[in-house]
């Protein structure tokens, strides 16, 4: 048997309190808790990271690669979302 | 993100295009379409990504690159743990012992950006213990002393640098990524050595003299890290067409040079090139020719440690085998108890 079988693994790390986990890499691993000690090992050996998080990469739903098709239009034709749409007179305050 | 569902998606985004050679016009078309694309991309400046269509050129002359960077990294590893048993100190040994373990880390970083292109770990592996790829040729040359730890931290990691950082902004994004964490703590290795150095070359006229000899014998073989010169190298102008590559390989050496005269000044140790001076007129340093035969040959084999490098590699994977067996048998006994035992769930 070989590793080829391990699956594959997302790893997220929180680089410290108050900030949200970000993605950091991959790596197999058989189970999930030795992905967790993997990516402590592979990932966080400068004090990078104060959590991690590993999830089968199979686990995840992505949209479709093309960045620039129809999935995202709807955003952007509606520039009222955005607070600099709006003409506001100057000298107006806290707004 | 290196996803299973990403390398699908980005196989079959290929093979449609493949596809197209022999297929119908709209075939012929998507490609077109999908190739005006990635070069409008690249020509922006913008990264390439996983799932990205790509010319298979251009995946093909990654995944080349990217895995000898792989081998190269743990291939490295050798000639350095070679003395950590040996090592004149615990500071030494714990430096050294931290710096063969980022290499086993560079190589899973650049591994993992591999297989985000669709070819695997096993099977970079297997072409590397089976000859089919290569890694760095700097690697087959021997740690000789004590001294060789400290000029391959500061000659052979400092090369290394000088062609990595521009390859933090290539434009495969997996691979820059890769490139941007390497880099950070190549600078970690080539200090260390450094002061090895430094400390071996204040010391007795024997440990000055052994600093002297490990710089002697690892100046050119740095030198020739960069590659062939630019006009024999075959790979180049496509690779910065791509902007894979950022600057020609003499680019980089001249640039490599420039950077270690000042070094080698301070360090009080001397670089073996009767050749080299300061040229006003190209504010440059001129240096000597380059034996492009040695290359040629360590290249093709015929190296002081080929034979042992590989031999060794080998013996590490087959050894290692049974405890890569039972972390599979230990997963597969507890998958029925639950995924991620024992482990706080996010």
């Amino acid at each position: 048997m070989t590793n080829t079988d391990w699956p594959l693994w997302e790893v997220f790390v929180r680089s410290r309190r108050g900030l949200s986990h970000t993605h950091a890499g991959s790596l197999h691993a058989p189970d999930a808790e030795f992905a967790l000690r993997n990516a402590r090992d592979l990932y966080t050996r400068r004090g990078e990271g104060v959590s991690i998080w590993v999830v089968p990469s199979s686990a995840i739903t992505a949209s479709s690669p093309d960045e620039k098709d129809p999935f995202f239009e709807p955003s952007a034709d509606k520039p009222y979302r955005h607070p600099t749409f709006y003409e506001i007179p100057e000298g107006v305050k806290h707004l | 993100m290196a996803t299973a569902a990403t390398h699908q998606t980005a196989r079959t985004l290929a093979q449609d295009g493949q596809d197209g050679q022999d297929g119908t016009q709209a075939d012929v078309d998507d490609t077109a379409a999908y190739e005006r694309a990635f070069d409008a991309a690249v020509a922006a400046d913008e990264r390439v990504e996983p799932r990205d269509w790509m010319p298979d050129a251009y995946r093909a002359t990654l995944v080349r690159q990217i895995a000898q960077h792989a081998h190269s990294e743990i291939i490295g590893m050798q000639p350095e743990a070679n003395w950590i048993t040996r090592a004149p100190s615990l500071r030494r040994k714990a430096i050294l012992m931290a710096k063969v373990q980022d290499e086993a880390g560079h190589g899973l970083y650049l591994y993992s950006a591999a297989e985000t292109l669709g070819t695997g770990r096993e099977e970079l592996l297997d072409k590397l213990h089976t000859g089919r790829q290569k890694y760095s040729s700097i690697f087959n040359y021997p740690t000789l002393t004590w001294a060789d730890v400290g000029a391959i931290g500061w000659l052979v990691d400092g090369a290394a640098i000088t062609n990595q950082v521009p390859l933090c902004r290539c434009s495969y994004g997996p691979y820059a990524r890769a490139m941007v964490r390497i880099c950070k703590e190549e600078s970690f290795h080539q200090r260390q050595g450094y002061e090895l150095l430094l400390a071996l070359s204040r010391g007795t006229p024997e440990q000055h003299a052994m600093a002297q000899d490990a710089v002697d014998r690892w100046w050119w073989p740095s030198l020739m890290m960069f590659g062939p010169p630019d006009d024999e190298s075959a790979h180049s102008a496509q690779s910065m067409a791509w902007k894979i590559k950022r600057h020609s390989n003499d680019e980089l050496r001249q640039r490599f040079v420039d950077i270690c005269v000042p070094q080698a000044e301070s360090l009080g140790l001397t670089l073996p090139d009767p050749d080299l001076r300061w040229n006003e007129e190209r504010e440059h340093h001129d240096f000597g020719p380059i034996d492009w035969t040695e290359f040629w040959d360590v290249l093709k084999g015929n190296g002081p440690c080929n034979e042992q490098r590989i031999t060794q590699r080998r013996r590490a994977h087959d050894e290692g085998a049974w405890v890569r067996e039972a972390a599979s048998a230990y997963a597969a006994k507890h998958s029925a108890s639950g995924a991620g035992r024992g482990v706080e769930q996010a």
